[in-house]
């Protein structure tokens, strides 16, 4: 096997035996990038000098950390010091941070090598990376469909072995999705176990960092890292992190899991129903015990959730203003023009949309017939899960309602789209931690099962999927976006 | 003033907590620093960046909410407050909007010769914003600097109930409010420098109605004195359009202190929509009792406790009492100067008089007075000790104001020193009588008044340095003799 196709332990093993340096991992990595980038545009940044010096000095170095050498990317919302962070807007086209997000500076700490920064939908907000203001990023499994989103170039980049893992951001579904669309492992802790410092807001109070990775031992690894408390995010809670590598263990006996009966219905596709189900098969067959059960609000998180998230974008989006940063239209006559030509210009249809959305959302006389119902079903939503988790240790269900579809089919069509998250959405909602990991194909497209797990029990998340694949081969699966 | 008409006042307050660090950032909080020298990502809300809550500002808060007699909350919390402007990086500020850290207080006031309980609603805490720097006028200058030093200054908005009923209640009030929170040691409460800054909403309305009138808010009041005036003006300005037939509408004004008048600044139909939500970057704030009794602990004597003890103590008249405990710098100086005398009327006296009417003079702080309390207390135990006069004083005390040099030092210098020698006396008595063969007849004939005349001499022979008790006796027993 190349050095790109191997996962981020198999190269840490590579490098501790010394059968590899970071230098040719670097180089394996740059040069599988040339080969598929011009089809996959996962990447809106790329800083190959950067990362090959990086690389050089770590293999002169005696001592290792977890990550030393090893190459990966950041979804382009996370800010890392000295290089390009846009958002995929206009109005951060040219913006560099002076300051790394705690979770850019940990991985950088642990000794990653930033290759460099991923596509996505403009500030996060999509599910298929054709709202990106640059350019549509291709599923590697193939280039006529969207990688899903927000975090498309994350997922992509991984499913196409440009990079061994990645972090990406999810309000909705934005790491899930595209981990299903693209056959690779997704994972979105609970909301305040990963420090959103330096992360720019989409919806605040929903947004969680996660991880992408080629199988759970990575995720795992990666996890380890990048959670934890930290001083400089109020909603980062202080609770004891354990050593996630613990969970891989093949064992799940007496596991009991629960799948939702609403999850399972009507405008899910039937191939993904059934391949769920087969996973579900699997899970007894391992000893879990798993039934049925009931999260009768769950119609309602997604109405809920398109309150919630753009009330919140809209106040998160209005620093973007010209002031301080980023583009300003220097034509303008005075201070209130100069807010909106430069707003007009550098934002996209669909983060006006959803700007608007959440303006009105909050206007005088509409908050409590929107934004505090919304909070009020977001509460009901809490309790359905709950209630579940008092006789389960873990929720099983599909990802996505469909496998990726093809560019341009939903644009034009947000309701269509915005349907795509039905399944993930109510998860950021109760602020549970969430998985999507391979289970399967349909029509040679990869199917995503979702584990939603207690508030911080991400091991719970890490030991099922860890036992189901190590039971299956669903994760050996490659695209060959190479050879089209 | 017609007096058809009630006028109704409640203010709006907002004070700069002078904590060692902005409310969400670890910047330096002080005024007067170079442009955008106190500054960082999270302050110049660059994009990622969260606020943390600097824990001494709900100290300070707590503070100023016990001084104030308000309710601690239990539970709080921050809301987002969106507008856009320039100097407010976030275009929201945070602030709390339905659950403030304090409510329900009141504070006394004195106007007019009797006393006031005014309520307090509520105070809550919020961000101050940045500033907007023109060359020259704001509307000569083709373009605006910003300067983002005072954006995140932790600021408490103090609302009070609709209970003020003339501008010297609210003058009243503002003086109280910022005595009390002088001494609660929560704020330097500079309306010059704008760490006290006022709004006021107005309205009028007939005697014997209990609805309110219409209001209209008035801004930029700089000091007491704009809050004085410009709620005349305005009371002024409504009652005379209430007569004209005209009603008022509510609107915010301003201030304009070269015109001395309020101008319209918008309408309620233009007013903001400030679409407040919960900010979710930060969790609800709890406040166990804990913490409440941990800061009413660290509480300074508040100025009322302070008139008392001087009253019953030193037995000072409440006028007296009063005037020192205005600020905690006065208190200060009466309490360390009354270690080295006992006298407390007699130090009181002095600082009401001589010490106060230097200062205003002058212009300054009794903080920058190089008069030190025991320096004071030093040269009123040299008139006790008949070394010097109290005419003698009053010059010993402006030098010791002008230089800052001790009491002792100055009689030296200056050979001030009263003649209290009685031998020494004796003699320059001797010899005014002598001079003065007919004036002592005329005493000795019954004409008691003589002696004025005779003291005046000695005085005069001794360039005013004589000790006149003294003098008085020594002549007494010469005359009668």
């Amino acid at each position: 096997m190349d050095l790109y196709e191997l996962t981020l332990h198999e190269l840490q093993e590579k490098l501790h035996n010394k059968q590899a340096s970071s230098e040719e991992i670097v180089k394996a990595v740059f040069s599988r990038i040339k080969d598929v980038e011009t089809k996959i545009q996962a990447f809106i940044t790329l800083d190959e000098e950067g990362a090959l010096d990086k690389a050089r000095k770590y293999d002169v170095q005696d001592h290792f950390s977890s990550l030393t050498g090893i190459p990966y990317g950041l979804k382009d919302i996370i800010c890392s010091q000295g290089m390009k962070t846009t958002c995929a807007s206009k109005i951060l086209e040219n913006f560099v941070p002076f300051y790394d997000a705690t979770v850019a500076s940990r991985l950088k700490e642990a000794g990653g090598v930033l290759v460099g920064k991923l596509n996505m939908d403009e500030f996060a907000m999509g599910s298929s990376t054709e709202q990106s203001a640059f350019f549509p990023t291709r599923n590697p499994w193939d280039l006529d469909r969207v990688p899903g989103g927000s975090s498309g170039g994350s997922a992509a980049a991984v499913a196409a072995c440009e990079i061994p893992f990645a972090l990406g951001t999810d309000t909705g579904g934005s790491i899930r999705q595209p981990a299903s669309f693209c056959g690779v492992v997704g994972l979105k802790p609970t909301y305040g176990r990963v420090s959103r410092y330096g992360v720019v807001a989409y919806a605040s109070s929903l947004d969680q960092v996660g991880v992408f990775s080629r199988d759970i031992r990575d995720c795992a690894l990666v996890l380890n890292i990048i959670a934890g408390k930290d001083p400089l995010d109020s909603t980062c809670v202080d609770i004891e992190k354990p050593d996630y590598t613990e969970f891989l263990k093949d064992d799940i006996k007496g596991l009991k899991i629960a799948f939702p009966r609403e999850y399972f219905q009507e405008g899910i596709a039937q191939g993904i129903k059934d391949t769920v189900k087969k996973a579900l098969l699997k899970y007894e067959e391992l000893g879990a015990i798993v039934e049925e059960v009931s999260l009768p609000h769950s119609e309602y998180a997604l109405p809920a959730y398109y309150l919630v998230a753009p009330a919140e974008a809209s106040a998160n989006l209005a620093r973007f203003d010209g002031v301080r940063y980023g583009r300003r239209d220097f034509e303008a006559e005075n201070v209130i023009q100069m807010f909106s030509s430069t707003r007009a210009a550098g934002f996209g249809d669909e983060v006006k949309m959803r700007i608007m959305l959440g303006t009105y959302a909050l206007s005088s006389g509409y908050y409590d017939a929107y934004y505090l119902k919304a909070l009020k079903v977001r509460r009901l939503i809490k309790n359905d899960f709950d209630k579940v988790f008092e006789d389960f240790d873990l929720i099983v269900s599909p990802t996505t309602p469909t496998t990726a579809f093809k560019l341009g089919e939903q644009t034009g069509d947000p309701l269509t789209l915005y349907m795509n998250d039905i399944l993930t959405v109510p998860i950021n909602m109760a602020g549970l931690p969430g998985m999507s990991i391979p289970c399967g194909f349909v029509d040679a497209l990869p199917v995503g099962m979702q584990l939603i797990g207690k508030p911080f029990d991400e091991g719970t998340l890490i030991r099922a999927a860890y036992a189901f694949e190590q039971n299956t081969d669903y994760h050996t699966a490659k695209p060959d976006p190479g050879v089209m | 003033m017609s007096k058809d008409f009630e006028t109704v006042i409640g203010l709006e307050v907002h004070v700069e907590l002078k904590t060692r660090s902005k409310i969400f950032c670890s910047c330096t909080n002080e005024f007067g620093a170079k442009p955008n020298t106190n500054v960082c990502p999270i302050c110049s809300g660059f994009p990622g960046m969260l606020p943390v809550l600097n824990e001494q500002v709900v100290d300070y808060a707590i503070k100023a909410g016990l001084a104030l007699n308000c309710e601690i909350a239990e539970y709080c919390k921050f809301d987002r407050k969106n507008y856009f402007y320039p100097d407010l990086p976030k275009a929201y500020q945070i602030s709390q909007y339905d659950l403030p850290i304090c409510k329900q207080g009141y504070l006394d006031i004195e106007a007019n010769g009797e006393n006031k309980r005014i309520g307090i609603t509520r105070a809550h805490l919020e961000e101050d914003a940045g500033k907007l720097v023109h060359q020259g006028t704001i509307s000569s200058s083709t373009f605006s600097l910003v300067d983002l030093n005072r954006s995140g200054v932790p600021l408490l908005e103090i609302v009070s109930e609709p209970d003020l009923r003339s501008s010297q209640e609210a003058r009243a009030y503002m003086e109280k409010l910022r005595s009390l929170l002088l001494f609660a040691g929560v704020s330097d409460c500079k309306m010059e420098e704008g760490s006290l800054r006022c709004d006021a909403n107005v309205s009028v309305r007939p005697y014997g109605q209990e609805e309110m009138g219409t209001r209209a808010e008035i801004k930029n009041l700089n000091s007491f004195k704009a809050v004085e005036k410009a709620i005349d003006y305005e009371v002024r300005r409504q009652i005379e359009a209430l007569e004209d037939g005209e009603e008022i509408i509510q609107e915010t004004r301003t201030w304009e202190e070269e015109r001395q008048i309020t101008r319209s600044m918008r309408s309620k139909e233009e007013a903001h929509d400030y679409r407040y939500f919960p900010e979710p970057d930060l969790p609800p704030l709890r406040i166990s009792r804990e913490w409440v009794e941990r800061i009413l602990q660290s509480l300074p004597e508040m100025p009322e406790k302070a008139r008392e003890r001087l009253m019953e103590e030193y037995g000072l008249s409440e006028y007296d009492a009063n005037l020192l405990t205005l600020t905690p710098d006065y208190l200060a100086f009466f309490d360390e100067c009354s270690l080295y005398y006992k006298d407390g009327k007699i130090i009181s006296n002095w600082m009401m008089g001589e010490l106060t009417k230097l200062l205003n003079q002058k212009n300054m702080d009794i903080a920058e007075c190089r008069i030190k309390p025991a320096a004071l207390a030093e040269m009123l135990k040299l008139i006790d000790e008949g070394r010097i006069s109290g005419k003698m004083a009053k010059d010993v005390f402006e030098t010791m104001f002008e230089t800052g040099a001790g009491p002792e030092k100055i009689i030296k210098e200056k050979g001030m020193e009263q003649i209290s020698d009685e031998g020494t006396l004796g003699m320059i008595i001797q010899e005014v009588i002598d001079k003065n063969p007919g004036v002592v007849d005329d005493y000795r004939n019954g004409k008691k008044k003589a002696t004025g005349f005779l003291v005046g001499q000695v005085m005069q022979a001794t360039k005013g340095q004589a000790n006149p008790a003294l003098v008085n006796k020594i002549l007494a027993e010469k005359l009668t003799s």
